[in-house]
């Protein structure tokens, strides 16, 4: 029986970018065996090894999802047309604009349908929406990842505006949360995204970072980064660290147990050893290349492909246009992760460091 | 073939805008004792009380000393020293 059939964008690489192909069965089961034969590769796309319908992949006849009417055994008719839909969370059959959206992201092998729903099930907490959060939330909200948190308390300044391209020049004055949020919904209005308009403390933080998956380190001062390793260490969560200055980079991701921000700097500087980013600036476009290395350690832990920075921290040095990666690893005698812990819960970071989370709305906006 | 040594950005001022020192020096310890004579006060911004400051690491090729000899790690010809302070910015 001929039949017309639907093929999605992510499986037009196989039918030669053709929505609609014809062919031939008896049966859904009889169309797909059809349709495996003559477009090598899109078997592997429409059955498991098993031989069964993948589960994120949905068959409609005329219309109807085939669980409704006969399964893959669901008779056909000339004329009908059947339909391979791709779903992603929550079952919700995917839209033409997300089949679309995600397109090149579903017909990578290593992401797939499956990899897309994963990103989509995600939730990422970014903290900062400055130099580092930019790239990175604008590029976590165009691959799709369900939910973003931001955590900043700061708003939009003129001098900001040199490298945080998540905030516009008619920003100026608002909270960093609400421009970013506005940003991604004019990236992919399909994220949520979550505002914590507020500083990161010891007191709010265990009630913001175990709700997400992944925690994206893009803060200012060390008294940040420490509560920030420390929590996330609690909280059993991972942690994508990024720091910035003048035309430096660091990067690494910390999988709890396997070493934290303490292993690698066990004591933070003494106050106005170590200039800010507000007092000796930073090449605008290094936190871009930063976060964008960050969001793609974040993608990278979603889809369990590939190698994260685990044990290793990147360095990149804009100036000599150098990366380079060195060993990092758990330091037994860590108070936070080694082998006899001294911290149990959240401490006075702002009396470790010697300095307050925030010196001012100026340096803060770094 | 003399000890390669990246300075960080944070110390360039120091060493009068030098990024890469060559020196030959037989442990760490000497390696900054030589930079400081040429580069005065370049050995206080990462040692205090004869031990490494808790927030700089330096890495000898791509192991970090804290984990080898500490600084009195011996250096060889042809090796690399990069020394990394943490950083704050977002």
């Amino acid at each position: 029986m001929p039949v017309k059939v639907y093929i999605p964008t992510p499986l037009r690489a196989f039918t030669e970018s053709r929505a609609f192909v014809d062919a031939a069965g008896a049966d859904v089961a009889g169309v797909l065996r059809d349709l495996e034969q003559r477009f090598p590769g899109l078997g592997a796309r429409v059955f498991d090894a098993d031989r069964n319908v993948l589960k994120e992949l949905d068959i409609f006849v005329n219309g109807q999802e085939i669980g409704a009417l006969g399964g893959v055994e669901t008779s056909l008719d000339d004329g009908d047309e059947l339909s391979l839909i791709p779903i992603l969370a929550g079952g919700a059959v995917m839209t033409s604009e997300q089949v679309d959206r995600y397109s090149r992201h579903m017909i990578m092998d290593q992401v797939g349908p499956m990899g897309q729903r994963k990103i989509t099930s995600a939730s990422v907490l970014a903290i900062g929406a400055g130099g580092l959060g930019s790239p990175l939330l604008a590029y976590l909200a165009a691959a799709g990842v369900g939910t973003i948190g931001i955590v900043d308390f700061d708003a939009v300044d003129l001098s900001n505006l040199q490298r945080q391209i998540i905030h516009d020049t008619d920003d100026i004055g608002r909270p960093k949360v609400d421009s970013a949020a506005d940003r991604i919904a004019q990236i992919n209005p399909n994220v949520a995204v979550v505002k914590h308009r507020e500083p990161l403390t010891s007191e709010n933080a265990m009630a913001i970072i175990p709700k997400y998956d992944i925690i994206v380190n893009g803060a200012d001062n060390f008294a940040t980064r420490y509560l920030v390793n420390d929590a996330s260490f609690f909280a059993d969560k991972p942690l994508v660290d990024g720091s910035i200055f003048l035309f430096e980079g660091q990067v690494t991701t910390f999988i709890p147990n396997k070493g934290c921000y303490r292993c690698l700097y066990p004591s933070p500087p003494p106050p106005g050893m170590v200039p800010s980013c507000a007092e000796a600036g930073v090449l605008g476009v290094l936190p871009g290349t930063v976060g964008t290395i960050q969001a793609t350690e974040v993608l990278k832990l979603i889809l369990d492909v590939g190698e994260p920075l685990q044990n290793r921290l990147l360095l990149y040095d804009a100036l000599a246009m150098e990366f380079r990666t060195v060993k990092i690893r758990r330091d037994p005698k860590c108070p936070l992760c080694g082998d006899d812990p001294t911290v149990f819960e959240l401490i006075d970071y702002e009396a470790f460091c010697g300095s307050p989370f925030h010196e001012g709305a100026v340096a803060a906006s770094v | 073939m003399p000890i390669e040594v990246r300075v960080p950005s944070v110390l360039q001022s120091v060493t009068q805008g030098q990024q890469v020192l060559h020196y030959e020096s037989p442990t760490v310890r000497d390696l900054l004792a030589d930079i400081d004579r040429d580069y005065p006060g370049f050995r206080d911004q990462l040692v205090e009380d004869g031990e490494l400051r808790r927030f700089v690491n330096i890495f000898l090729n791509d192991e970090d000393i804290r984990f080898l000899g500490q600084l009195d790690t011996p250096i060889e010809d042809g090796d690399a020293i990069a020394i990394l302070p943490a950083l704050a910015g977002g």
